[in-house]
């Protein structure tokens, strides 16, 4: 992939986020910040990739790091929004 | 454990696609109530189908790592989601953002390592992408330990301050941005290290002076700088998800940020720069002069349950004092009662009611209040000239009349409830002392005002009790 492929991905990616949450109640603040933090946990593939092919040893234990460190962040993220939400139920 | 199948680079960019339009999808949905919980499930799914497909990735040829480090990660991430309680969500949210900034750093290490010493290997924007994921990431991971720190109350809420921190500060930040220059031009080890601790130290050094009332709005901007340096990470390993994924977080926590600010009125150089409640040094002694000066009125708890039991309207202004207490089913009991005795009852909520926005509607929906008796700020603020009484349950810093009338407050500007506008005010607090602003609340030397000092949880059930018996 060349490098205007991923900036062209990344401008385009700018636009939606802003697009996106222009219009989000306050009640929904706290819950939202907490599912786009769960969505960063997309680091994981990345920590994946890395740890998958990690040639030294130092590689392999920062990558390892990285792999708990992301899946923290996926696991927890979107269990913590589910449970705010979940307050939300209609009754 | 070596990969038994792989599938093509193109067959994996095709799942990634899929699973960037579930993320955008779900981040859609997230931001309206009906749809909320869908869009979480949805953005989850999303998740999922990239991470399972990144196992199937050509460059993927040792498994054990990955699934060792998983299993760990998640036993840590299920049991810290379940156990963590309603009140505590915001540095929970910290913590979780704090590893996932971290996970970007560690990655940026170990290419660095990985590619640096095949020397001149390294093209121009791969370096600058593996720095800024490094050092943002980093500051990220220090900063938004230091946020859980302060709202666990590990570390003091109020900011630290010290003379000349901001000339410290931007010498620092000028050093780790000359260690990055350096690690991009030598390709030497050291160099990244230093990057790596200065970057730390940096992010400690960025949250350690703003405090605790605005740690919200620096939760959010970490999560935003998380986002990016996820992003920077899909950069350097040239991955799509990564970029989607880091960018629209990146965007819209940015904007959320802003939202955020602009819901305290406070704008991000302020927050940032600000040290927000920096007067506490010489405010603290000059707040307790003028407690000594002035006298306040407390009540008892039955007569502030009949002054409850026979008003028209009562407008309750729930706090983080009430979460903390964990008083808000005795509150939605009392609210019940009084609603059966033909008193009209309305919740009003402030934007950054409890510790963070929308906290408070949380804690609410928990105990079961209705959500047609809870009002905004703007919708309730015309209603307290008509409210009869206005029962204050551990909130302080959003009462304060002195952010609409001295202009030397540290608060000043900041849009808060009119409850002094109401007949009469009654305050359920554990004592006099300052909100977590550390800033003095004239409110309760008004007339007007009577105080019931207790635990609020204990407060409420009294006055459960006295309306019962009124």
């Amino acid at each position: 992939m060349t490098l205007l492929n991923s900036i062209t991905i990344f401008v385009l990616a700018v636009f939606i986020g802003f697009e996106i949450i222009s219009k989000v109640p306050a009640m929904l603040h706290t819950p939202l910040m907490s599912g786009t933090n769960a969505i960063h946990g997309i680091v994981l593939v990345g920590a994946m990739l890395v740890a998958g092919s990690a040639d030294s040893t130092l590689e392999q234990v920062l990558a390892f790091v990285a792999v708990v460190f992301a899946t923290i962040n996926v696991v927890g993220g979107f269990l913590v929004t589910d449970r705010m939400l979940e307050m939300f139920k209609r009754r | 454990m070596t990969a038994p199948l792989a599938l093509s680079q193109t067959a994996i960019n095709f799942t990634y696609l899929v699973s960037a339009v579930l993320l955008v999808v779900g981040i859609r949905r997230l931001s309206a109530p009906p749809t909320a919980r869908s869009g979480n499930v949805i953005a989850a799914i999303g998740m999922t189908i990239a991470i399972v497909f990144t196992f199937l990735d050509p460059d993927v040829d040792s498994y054990w790592l990955i699934v060792v480090g998983m299993v760990i990660g998640a036993i840590i991430g299920i049991a810290s989601a379940r156990l963590v309680k309603m009140t505590a969500m915001p540095q929970m949210v910290a913590l979780f953002n704090g590893v996932g900034g971290g996970a970007a750093a560690l990655i940026a290490a170990a290419e660095y390592h990985r590619l640096a010493p095949l020397g001149g290997h390294l093209a121009g924007d791969e370096i600058g992408a593996m720095l800024f994921s490094a050092l943002i990431g980093s500051i990220s991971f220090a900063g938004s330990l230091v946020a859980f720190g302060k709202l666990q109350e590990i570390l003091p809420g109020r900011p630290l301050v010290f003379a000349g921190q901001q000339v410290v500060n931007g010498a620092l930040f000028a050093a780790v941005i000359a260690f990055g220059v350096l690690a991009g031009s030598t390709e030497a080890g050291v160099w990244m290290v230093l990057l790596l601790v200065g970057a730390l130290v940096f992010g400690v050094m960025l949250v350690l002076p703003i405090g605790g009332a605005d740690m919200p709005v620096v939760i959010s901007l970490l999560n935003a700088f998380t986002g990016l340096a996820a992003a920077s990470a899909g950069f350097v390993l040239d991955n799509t998800a990564l970029i989607i994924g880091g960018t629209l977080v990146g965007a819209s926590g940015t904007l959320l940020t802003i939202l955020m600010g602009r819901a305290m009125n406070r704008s991000l150089a302020n927050v940032l720069f600000g040290a927000f409640g920096a007067a506490p040094s010489g405010g603290a002694a000059a707040a307790a002069a003028s407690t000594d000066g002035r006298s306040y009125r407390e009540i008892t708890a039955e007569d502030a349950a009949v002054m409850l039991a026979y008003a028209n309207r009562v407008v309750i202004v729930p706090g983080y004092g009430l979460a903390v207490a964990q008083a808000q089913h005795s509150v939605r009991e009392l609210a019940d009662l009084l609603e059966k005795r033909g008193v009209d009852v309305k919740y009003a909520i402030h934007p950054v009611a409890g510790r963070m926005p929308g906290h408070m509607n949380v804690l609410l929906a928990e105990a079961n209040v209705p959500y047609p008796q809870l009002f905004d700020m703007e919708d309730i603020n015309p209603e307290f000239p008509r409210t009869d009484v206005a029962l204050v349950i551990g909130a302080n810093d959003v009462t304060n009349p002195a952010a609409r009338s001295v202009p030397e407050s540290p608060i000043y500007g900041m849009p808060i409830l009119n409850v002094d506008e109401a007949a009469n005010v009654v305050v359920l607090k554990r004592s006099m002392n300052p909100g977590f602003a550390g800033i003095d609340n004239d409110l309760y030397y008004e007339p007007k005002t009577a105080m019931l000092f207790g635990d609020a949880k204990a407060s409420v059930e009294k006055l459960v009790a006295g309306v019962k018996a009124a």
